[in-house]
């Protein structure tokens, strides 16, 4: 990590056409140039735009007529809102099935590839192909996929003497239906599993080989320790990213049946551009916000309790 | 248990046997898998082939008798596909250009130059890497339309020119792999910062530069949430909307239409994908384990 070029200070280039500034005085102002755009982009689209929707959060602001201030009454509002208690219920049961389903189905293709000697590229390039496609096309295929009457999944189930439900029309399915899509985008989940369990030290697999103990065993105490980091980080990213579900709710069902499918961001969607509520939609931004922030220390403190970091080994190419 | 013993295991019969069956079980389940996976696209290509209304019959067929090209040329008929197309192209382009010109050159300073506080700065662009979308959504929103840029592609096309972070990171662990002799040694010739970033460092991370360009084609060319919100004219619809606002128009509720709009549409991603598959893991590992 420190491949930063050392003090260069003391050598003194150029003495006196620059001002009076030392060599390190002047390397900082041009980093500082270097950082502006992200200094400017900080400040305009993040650190402006968070303070701004935290003032809106305590308004009524529907764009036309200035924001009126409300004091608390969006998050008071929010406490009696029970679509906004749904759709964080929906939202909630969406990441605890899809998120460790999701990791187990990865985990077990990545340890599958793992064991292929032969045609491993190959099949990872089919696992990863669908990540490269984007929300919109797979939620318009998969609607036609799930269909009732004449959709694919069905008449697969057909076959095994199994009448498919009404997977995008029956409330109590949609929701299983969206799961099981969320499984088919797992590809770079494996990538990220397969090169972790590549840099499983095969000595320790050896040793452990040698002293008895069975596939299974070595798995739980050597390969899943070893890859903790990588479950972490596809356990915290997983949870963010499936908090912000959209795309599929907007196109295959609408939040519907039943607003089974109305996830946060969807409701948070409609306040903001259907219904003009930018105060209220404020407020429900920075809910998110804190509940991601709080799941996300969470998930990284317990990590003390399950991940376990080597210390030393690494450093590969750096 | 001694080594020997392991050795002499190892010749046997029953081992060769067991090894043999664990390769059989690992590629059945992985062509199992394999197929549930490319299914949907394999359907989604074939159907793109079938007759007006094969969406709508039972048992759906997968391989179509006759194939029916002409839903392609019934999309650019129902849709303004090249203008979808030309505003997804300029967007995907320009966004890409900026962010590949921000995220280097704040890369550059994050990995190369000292200057006070960067530790402290550098946290806060991991951090932001952690705030979602969503977030500042409506405010950004209202900033644009206060600016009148709603309904123009600016809002999609100007923010990446500001650093994202999740690209900024990226770079920044690739340059710091990058040996820092020849830039020290380009100090003290006496070239600029700019000159090392420009002439030494850019040229060094091509592949880096070919990893961030393909995520960042990747993302704008896919991005729904962003022209959805900003975007309500027709006229200025990217293709992602394009092949949705399709669905509601007359004769794009049918499968075939839909399924050749599709494909269509994610043609130019997989094709990068094929090209460029190396660049994509290597963004992924990075991210994902030293990250």
């Amino acid at each position: 990590m420190t491949s930063t070029p050392m003090s260069l200070g003391a050598v003194k280039m150029g003495p006196g056409r620059r001002r009076r500034l030392t060599m390190s005085q002047r390397e900082a102002v041009v980093a500082f140039i270097f950082l502006l755009p992200w200094i400017l982009g900080f400040l305009i689209f993040l650190a402006g735009p968070m303070i701004a929707s935290l003032y809106f959060s305590f308004t009524q602001y529907k764009i036309i007529k200035p924001p009126v201030w409300l004091g608390f009454g969006n998050y008071v509002r929010m406490f009696e809102d029970q679509l906004f208690y749904h759709s964080l219920k929906v939202t909630v049961n969406y990441t605890l099935a899809s998120v460790p389903l999701g990791i187990v189905a990865a985990l077990t293709v990545a340890v599958l590839l793992n064991e292929a000697p032969w045609f491993s590229g190959l099949f990872r390039t089919i696992f990863y192909l669908p990540s490269v496609i984007s929300g919109v096309a797979v939620a318009i295929v998969f609607a036609w996929i799930f269909n009732y009457r004449f959709g694919i999944l069905n008449y697969f189930l057909s076959f095994a003497g199994v009448r498919g439900p009404n997977w995008l029309g029956d409330p109590h399915w949609v929701l299983r239906a969206f799961i099981l899509m969320s499984l088919w985008g797992i590809g770079g989940n494996v990538v990220i599993f397969l090169a972790a369990l590549q840099g499983v030290p095969q000595v320790l697999h050896e040793a452990a080989t040698i002293d008895g103990a069975s596939g299974w065993r070595r798995f739980w105490a050597i390969t899943l320790p070893m890859i903790s980091p990588a479950v972490l980080f596809v356990l915290v990213m997983g949870v963010i990213g499936t908090f912000q579900t959209f795309t599929q709710a907007y196109i295959m069902t609408g939040g519907g049946p039943a607003n089974a499918t109305m996830f946060y961001l969807f409701y948070l969607y409609k306040n903001a551009f259907n219904w003009f509520e930018m105060g209220y939609a404020s407020a429900l931004a920075w809910l998110l916000f804190l509940l991601i922030l709080l799941l996300t220390l969470l998930l990284l403190r317990s990590s003390a309790l399950w991940v376990y970091y080597e210390t030393g080994v690494e450093g590969r190419g750096r | 248990m001694t080594t020997t013993y392991v050795h002499r295991w190892k010749r046997s019969a029953l081992w060769m046997a067991l090894k043999a069956l664990r390769y059989v079980l690992v590629y059945v389940l992985l062509i199992v898998l394999g197929g549930v996976i490319l299914l949907p696209l394999l359907w989604t290509l074939s159907s793109s082939l079938k007759p007006f209304g094969a969406g709508i019959t039972f048992p759906p067929q997968f391989i179509p008798k006759q194939l029916y090209f002409s839903n392609y040329p019934q999309v650019i008929q129902t849709i303004p596909f090249f203008t979808f197309f030309k505003n997804s192209v300029v967007v995907t382009g320009l966004a890409m250009l900026g962010e590949i010109l921000s995220c280097s050159l704040v890369a550059y300073a994050f990995a190369r130059l000292r200057f006070p506080g960067r530790n402290a700065l550098f946290l806060i662009l991991l951090g932001t890497m952690m705030i979602p979308y969503p977030v500042t959504m409506v405010p950004t929103f209202i900033l644009f339309n206060y600016l009148k840029w709603v309904n123009t592609l600016l809002p999609l096309i100007v923010p990446p020119y500001f650093a994202p972070a999740f690209n900024t990171f990226l770079l920044r662990q690739f340059f710091l792999t990058i040996n820092a002799e020849l830039d020290e040694a380009a100090k003290v010739d006496g070239a600029s910062e700019f000159r090392i970033y420009w002439q030494i460092i850019l040229p060094l991370a091509k592949p880096a530069l070919a990893t961030v360009s393909i995520f960042s084609f990747m993302y704008y060319w896919n991005d729904f949430m962003g022209p959805l919100i900003y975007l309500s004219d027709n006229d200025q619809f990217t293709l992602a909307l394009g092949i949705n606002f399709l669905r509601s128009m007359r004769g794009g509720g049918d499968l075939a239409v839909q399924m050749a709009a599709s494909v269509m549409f994610i043609t130019p991603c997989v094709l990068l994908f094929f090209i460029a598959q190396r660049y994509i893991v290597r963004g992924i590992v990075t991210t994902g384990i030293k990250g």
